[in-house]
């Protein structure tokens, strides 16, 4: 291998992931990264200092080891990349894609302070993909059947990421979906031209080689509840990762016009019912050179704001009510998002929304902010200007702003005790729920979080299953009552 | 996929369908709905449980042809498969004991929704008074069999082709003057049910609507069918479908109920427009499936 200073190595520039001319991709559907060359790849990965104590690690939620698989990919060898990665993420097609890096692994690379990160996100998507377009993954190694079986409960990056790591300790593994198709946030929320449902489905192939099964429209709590898994089903335990699916509103006037979706549903018509395709069977209203207004910061946001241009908007704006610096979304959407054409209001937020006689959104009042102090969060809180209010014409309107744990489950279910935030009480080392049997992780235990933490969650949870099915031993804290 | 195992038709483009779910037979309480799609590329509608044998491990719907995907489920026969249906959703009718008498208004195929309302009404020994309307004689559904169950049935027609001549609503108000009504529940179209509410208000007499919003998951997931009920908004998949009558606002409800009409209207036609060989093409993934999957 050329050796080459560090010095020389400090003075190319971070590569950047090519993607689509924004202006083509706005029209369609098709994934707006391409993806590093392998030069490419390379050359990004040279570029890493391989630092002694390497604090990317600990930027990563999981603590992929980052310095060996980049070391691996500087030299050519993309499945001893691959194979360190495997050690701590099952998902890095899907993370490559949607982790937040700046706030994780990136963030914390040295070169962030005078240089650019490593592009490490970007690196580990061209592994993952690397190793899947290549039908490069190691063979699925036969284990011996324990004799023990999990049921887990939503197919979304947790439930996935738990009922990989249980098929491969030899219990058998059931996911029950909701819906009629599995992948959760991945199939439902994030659109094709950030994550392409092809990659989802070979991860969920990938698990149903590992003998997971799949049960679609299996509403826990409503078509079988928790109990009955443990008891007439006889799963030995069960993993809760329902995701926080309730959305919520502003609670403002106008809210139940026509013309106004939770992401929630407009995301769902589009990406899971397909409502983008000419032939749809799944309605979604007409947005054909209409004007539409985001309200929100997050992925989500963003999300919702560059899909519709794509169903051919004339006009797309994100409302937000602290500035740039406080979105919470990943720096490139928001970067994608303005190349595209997206118009950003920040400081604003919406007081009314406005319709005419039919019930149809016409607009939405706009209260102007100004930052104050800085809230729990550490983000300066936005407080009203008074007397500041402006309208907006608007035909569609999409409320971004998060979503709540959805009830339905606990709802069914006494022994589930949840929090004031209606999020289930676990032991966060453990993912125990209250009730016996039961583990829980991902949204259902944090609310909205990212997929990177709901995989983390995911594992954790299959390794204190493993553990319990192993020994029986529920809990060091008492026992839920029996009621 | 899950087999349809009768089907028949009940009045023009009103078809009974048995499917065999036994999962949500065993869990079904009256009241409750499924979300059902059709075909593989088709969109999920929610449809109200009528009936269910948990021993046989049977739902039964009642599908009015009125839109593209449910006139394609009127298409289908025994043997023929759903692709998927989910459920049982949404809260189960409180079915209590009333002093006066349990009046249950339904309109159309609303009379089938509203059949094991009033069976389970019966059942608990209240007098039970089913007035059920239709546009003509044909229209008026499962009137033996809610006599069956000892219900008295007053049906009505629009043009007086059968029973009373005129509206349910008119029916209601001769029931409610002459005797005292404990609870009324009712099911249909949304002006009707608006009616029905403004006839028990003056009485105050407690009255109970099935709402029939907009939906797209049915368990809380997209708020796609919020109504709004005493001033709040709620999302009738998880809080209802049944609500106060007296609290819910119709008008809003029956305006984002026509949120698609063109959409849906396109669709329609553009299904009419096909010719048989097409239909079945777009339903040859169920058609048979059921006992294509018994032989393999």
């Amino acid at each position: 291998m050329i050796k080459v200073s560090r010095r020389a190595l400090l003075k190319l520039d971070r590569i950047d992931m090519p993607a689509r001319d924004p202006l083509e991709r706005a029209t369609c559907f098709d994934e707006v990264n391409i993806g590093l060359t392998p030069e490419e790849a390379t050359v990004e990965a040279m570029r890493c200092l391989q630092c002694k104590t390497p604090t990317c690690i600990d930027g990563c939620p999981v603590n992929i080891q980052i310095d060996q698989f980049i070391d691996r990919v500087a030299v050519g060898d993309i499945r001893g990349a691959a194979d360190v990665i495997r050690m701590d993420s099952l998902l890095p097609a899907i993370c490559g894609r949607v982790c937040p890096q700046e706030a994780q692994c990136e963030g914390a690379c040295v070169l962030d302070k005078k240089h650019k990160p490593i592009a490490i996100g970007h690196l580990e998507r061209y592994v993952a993909d690397t190793i899947r377009n290549y039908g490069l993954e190691p063979p699925v190694e036969p284990v011996e059947p324990s004799g023990k079986s999990v049921a887990i409960v939503g197919s979304g990056p947790a439930g996935l990421a738990c009922a990989a790591d249980l098929a491969k300790s030899g219990h058998r593994v059931r996911v029950f979906e909701a819906l009629h198709k599995p992948g959760g946030v991945l199939i439902y929320g994030i659109p094709e031209f950030r994550l392409p449902k092809s990659i989802v489905q070979s991860e969920i192939d990938g698990l149903k080689e590992l003998g997971v099964e799949f049960e679609m429209n299996a509403i826990i709590g409503r078509t079988i509840t928790m109990e009955e898994l443990l008891t007439e089903e006889g799963f030995d335990a069960v993993f809760v990762g329902v995701g926080a699916g309730l959305p919520r509103f502003l609670n403002i006037e106008g809210e139940n016009l026509i013309g106004v979706y939770s992401a929630n549903e407009f995301l769902t018509r589009v990406n899971l019912m397909g409502a983008f395709h000419e032939n749809t069977e799944t309605p979604i209203l007409d947005l054909t050179g209409k004007r539409v207004v985001v309200f929100g910061g997050g992925n989500t946001a963003m999300d919702s704001a560059r899909t519709p241009l794509r169903l051919g908007a004339g006009e797309v704006r994100v409302a937000y009510r602290r500035t740039e610096a406080e979105m919470p979304a990943r720096v490139e959407e928001i970067h994608h998002a303005k190349e595209e054409g997206i118009v950003f209001d920040f400081l604003v937020s919406p007081l009314e929304l406005l319709g005419n006689d039919e019930g149809w959104l016409t607009g939405v009042r706009f209260q102007r902010m100004e930052l104050g102090e800085p809230d729990d969060s550490g983000r300066r809180r936005p407080i009203p200007i008074e007397g500041d209010v402006f309208d907006l014409d608007a035909d569609v309107a999409i409320v971004a702003i998060g979503n709540s744990p959805n009830p339905l489950l606990p709802a069914t279910e006494p022994h589930l005790k949840q929090t004031r935030w209606g999020t289930l009480e676990v032991d966060e080392t453990t993912g125990r729920t209250t009730m016996r049997g039961v583990f829980a992780g991902g949204d259902i235990t944090t609310g909205g979080a990212t997929v990177i933490l709901a995989m983390g969650a995911g594992r954790v949870a299959a390794a204190s299953i493993n553990e319990y099915l192993e020994t029986g031993v529920w809990s060091e804290t008492p026992e839920p009552a029996l009621t | 996929m899950y087999p349809i195992l009768e089907a028949e038709s009940i009045a023009p483009d009103v078809r009974r369908i048995v499917i065999e779910a036994p999962k949500i037979a065993k869990k079904h309480r009256a009241g409750q709905f499924v979300i059902v799609r059709v075909t593989p590329e088709g969109e999920r509608i929610p449809l109200t449980i009528a009936e269910s044998d948990a021993e046989a491990g049977s739902i039964t719907l009642f599908v009015q042809a009125i839109g593209r995907t449910t006139r394609l489920m009127s298409e289908l026969e025994a043997e023929d498969c759903l692709v998927d249906v989910a459920g049982p959703l949404g809260r189960a009718s409180e079915i209590n004991r009333y002093d006066g008498a349990a009046v249950v208004v339904g309109g159309g195929v609303g009379t089938a929704i509203a059949y094991p309302i009033a069976c389970a009404l019966a059942a608990k020994g209240n007098r039970v008074v089913a007035i059920i309307g239709g546009r003509t004689r044909e229209y008026v559904l499962l009137e033996n069999e809610l006599r069956d169950h000892g219900i008295e049935v007053i049906p009505c027609t629009d043009d007086g082709s059968y029973g009373r001549k005129g509206f349910v609503t008119e029916a209601l108000a001769d029931v409610v003057a002459d005797e005292e009504v404990g609870v009324v529940f009712t099911i249909g179209p949304v002006p009707m049910m608006s009616a029905v509410a403004d006839v028990t208000r003056p009485g105050a007499i407690e009255t109970i609507a099935s709402l029939n919003p907009i939906m797209v998951d049915g368990t809380g997931m997209c708020g796609g069918c919020r109504v709004e009920v005493g001033g709040e908004t709620k999302f009738a998949c998880v809080d209802g479908p049944e609500f106060d009558a007296h609290e819910v606002n119709f008008r809003l409800l029956q305006r984002r109920n026509t949120s698609y009409r063109a959409f849906e209207s396109r669709q329609l036609s553009s299904l009419e427009s096909l010719d048989h060989e097409h239909h079945e093409q777009l339903l040859a993934p169920v058609r048979g499936a059921c006992a294509r999957r018994a032989m393999s």
